[in-house]
């Protein structure tokens, strides 16, 4: 369709563009035979999306739930605690591009456009909008103080990150010492922690507690001690011989059973405990599989050298074996992320329990349709950057050349 | 110590019959029962977690009634319905509303003087008899049917109805169709794997029908094939009927006929062999039936302080000592009434008039308008 408008225009461009349709599209000709079918189903299809989503369909639902969606039942005098967080976090991607990609501005012209785009269109208070600003800017200023301490920064970055999940920990469920045993208590419910904050909380808690039991219990597998290798073959057959939701189901109502009725555990610890688990059984296959496709040679060569066990591990054999399962790895992350929607059992309103209640109020009835597109974009997007991140990873490791 | 290994090992049995369940039915195992109430059905059917002769729970334990604990921790633990409409749901800013959510509020309004003092626990069909046993909720305001079985074998005490709803069957106007014998050879769009296409088919049968059901996984795609023109007829809870009649593009069309094909009375559930908690919940929903056959409601209750009626002035709290007989304030009525509302309140709140569901009272009515509402007296 575009091509018949720009015919008078740009002839050179035409005569490209019909190579390529040639080229692709209409050679030999059954492929142009196919082409004349599916094109207008395909633009009959693409016609009826693109009419729902810019006539039929009322987004008022989402706009009106928005808060909902992201925090979920957060108290709104609290919410300045959502946005410290966001802020702590968004300064620390900041700091990590610039430490480790310097001034490269895709990253903080995007940020900035989208915080700008944000601002102008997203139906949010005055207050939301500036502080959607605020945290563009943040973003940019890390970058460059990253940027100028450069390759000096990287190593505190990591820490930092480290300290921060504590620190956003804390000020989320606002933590206060108490003076009874564990000496500390959350001001903050767990069950009003909801919505795409859940989500990210447990996926990426998920994602990097179970990351080292999983390494450990792939080393176990291995290891020739009798006792830690029955644990780990054990540990593993048993986790992957159950479904999530099991997992879940038992944390959530058993593990009250197993402790004394004055000791009650918080739901989020036992929703995060039990996906962590579950997943580090997973990682731990995936990570053996890296293991077993090091050659001998490395081994033999590392142990040659003098180095113990642990030094090969750390410096011969892991960074190879862990390079080697990055696409598996991230595919189990995103698979992680999206069964986060089980923890509904333990009684958390993540981002699709909080979709399920919103298409239930009364002045939204009707409108799941709306809801749901919306929550498989932020999904979509979410699965989306882990698999480009890890593509790009791969890219700057080489690991296909290797 | 024996209680507690005998409740998790039946526990566990439980779980392996869920896990079972889910293993042959694939992804839908877990599922249908729920979707039961996304019609905006009330009475979910789903199938009672069998857990015989365990009625024992932490509190006998060490002999406290409930109450204590509750009273204690401040708050009241209330198992509810995240999504269905009218009955429980978060609104916009993310506070739990709906009828059942009221509820709640009035228990929490009659011990602690505030109905906030309440923590919502979101539960699915599955899980929350489990959550009542293992002391997770102190009281399940869930759209949970009153049946003998749930009653006996797992372990339920159930308060007073506080909803009557039932299994209905709405048709298109144009169709003429008044009777269940009109529907003879109709095809009928039902949802798959819940006691709604069991009902619907018992009804049939007992009545000598033909008729070919349409199955769907869930509520959705049952009414959108009913609205294309898929069938005569769709089935499901009258409550969940009329919420869904009100989103068809020409709601007049329609018609819900004057039949009701199962009994669904809902009510809260706490658990068996604590009477003393039992009474208080059951009596904070007969405050809120008596305070409505009073015609006191959270607006004009201050008036009702100088009534010279003595049974108004012992329902108040303001005579005799009912209130601290259960183990409450004397003026928790008063403090239901005024916080949360009395019944009629607290349904033209939710799913009067003003609503988009705008469902008759019908059956929940007071016994004075027809209806089957009716407290016995407070003194």
């Amino acid at each position: 369709m575009t091509t018949t408008t720009q015919t008078h225009t740009t002839p050179s461009l035409i005569t490209s563009i019909w190579h390529w349709l040639r080229d692709n599209l209409l050679t030999p000709w059954y492929n142009a035979l196919i082409t004349i079918i599916v094109t207008p189903i395909v633009a009959f299809v693409l016609y009826r999306i693109l009419a729902w989503i810019f006539f039929a369909a009322e987004w008022d639902v989402v706009k009106q739930n928005l808060r909902l969606f992201m925090v979920g039942p957060y108290p709104q005098e609290e919410l300045w605690r959502s946005w410290v967080t966001l802020g702590i976090v968004v300064l620390l991607s900041g700091l990590s591009w610039g430490a480790w990609r310097g001034r490269e501005w895709t990253a903080p012209i995007s940020v900035v456009v989208l915080g700008i785009l944000g601002a102008l269109f997203l139906p949010i208070t005055a207050a939301s909008k500036i502080n959607l600003l605020i945290m563009a800017a943040i973003f940019v200023g890390g970058q460059f103080l990253g940027a100028w301490k450069g390759e000096h920064l990287r190593k505190y970055v990591v820490w930092l990150w480290v300290l921060s999940f504590f620190i956003v920990l804390i000020i989320l469920w606002d933590v206060r010492p108490s003076s009874t045993p564990p000496f500390f208590e959350a001001n903050i419910p767990s069950g009003q922690v909801g919505g795409l904050t859940l989500t990210i909380l447990l996926a990426v808690i998920g994602i990097v507690a179970s990351f080292p039991i999983g390494v450990l219990l792939a080393l176990g597998r291995r290891s020739s001690l009798p006792v830690v290798k029955t644990f780990s073959i054990l540990y593993i057959e048993i986790i992957r011989g159950v479904p999530l939701v099991t997992v879940l189901w038992t944390a959530s109502l058993l593990l009250p059973l197993f402790l004394p009725s004055d000791i009650r555990v918080d739901k989020f610890i036992r929703a995060v405990t039990g996906i962590t688990l579950f997943s580090a059984a997973y990682l731990a296959e995936n990570v053996r599989g890296g293991l077993q496709a090091i050659p001998k040679g490395q081994y033999e060569a590392a142990q040659a050298l003098g180095l113990n066990y642990r030094q090969m591990m750390q410096y011969i054999i892991l960074p190879q074996a862990l390079r080697i399962v990055i696409p598996a790895l991230v595919g189990q992350f995103i698979a992680l992320f999206k069964d986060t929607t089980l923890v509904l059992i333990v009684g958390l309103l993540e981002l699709l329990a909080i979709a399920r209640s919103v298409i239930s109020q009364p002045e939204f009835i009707g409108l799941q349709r709306e809801v749901f597109v919306f929550i498989a974009l932020i999904y979509w997007v979410f699965s989306y950057s882990m698999s480009y991140t890890s593509r790009r990873i791969e890219e700057r490791l080489n690991v296909s050349r290797r | 110590m024996n209680r507690r290994l005998l409740l998790l090992v039946t526990l566990l049995a439980a779980l392996a019959l869920v896990l079972a369940a889910c293993g042959g039915g694939g992804e839908e195992g877990s599922a249908p029962t729920e979707t039961a109430a996304e019609t905006g059905g009330a009475a979910e059917t789903a199938a009672p977690t069998p857990v015989p002769e365990q009625k024992e729970e932490a509190q006998q334990q060490t002999g406290q009634s409930l109450l204590e604990t509750v009273k204690a921790r401040g708050k009241l633990i209330c198992g509810v319905n995240q999504a269905l409409p009218g009955f429980g749901y978060l609104d916009q800013s993310g506070n739990f509303a709906g009828f059942d959510v009221d509820f709640c509020k009035a228990v929490a309004a009659a011990i602690f003087d505030d109905p906030n003092a309440v923590e919502y626990r979101p539960l699915t069909a599955q899980e929350r008899f489990t959550a009542l046993q293992t002391g997770e909720v102190d009281v399940l305001f869930r759209n949970t049917t009153w049946t003998l079985g749930r009653d006996t074998s797992v372990g339920l005490d159930f308060g007073v109805v506080t909803f009557y709803d039932g299994q209905g069957i709405m048709v298109r106007k144009a169709d003429n169709i008044t009777s269940m014998e009109d529907l003879n050879g109709a095809a009928i769009c039902v949802q798959t794997g819940t006691t709604t296409e069991l009902n619907l088919a018992d009804q049939m049968r007992a009545r000598g029908l033909d008729y070919e059901p349409v199955v769907f996984e869930d509520a959705d795609s049952t009414f959108n094939a009913y609205e294309e023109g898929r069938c005569d007829a769709v089935t499901t809870d009258k409550s969940g009927l009329v919420s869904r009649r009100t989103v068809l593009q020409n709601p007049d069309d329609h018609v819900i006929l004057d039949v009701t094909l199962s009994k669904e009375p809902l009510g809260p559930a706490v658990l068996q062999g604590d009477p003393i908690w039992h009474d208080v919940v059951m009596w904070v929903v007969f405050a809120t039936i008596q305070g409505e056959e009073f015609g006191i409601t959270s607006q004009n209750i201050d008036d009702f302080m100088n009534s010279e009626d003595p049974n108004i002035r012992r329902f108040l709290g303001l005579e005799g000592d009912l209130g601290t007989s259960l183990g409450l304030t004397n003026d928790f009525a008063y403090r239901v009434v005024k916080h949360v509302g009395n019944y009629g309140e607290i349904y033209d709140r939710n799913l009067g008039p003003d609503t988009p569901f705008n469902l008759p009272r019908g059956l929940n009515d007071l016994w004075t308008n027809g209806g089957l509402l009716y407290s016995p007296p407070f003194r």
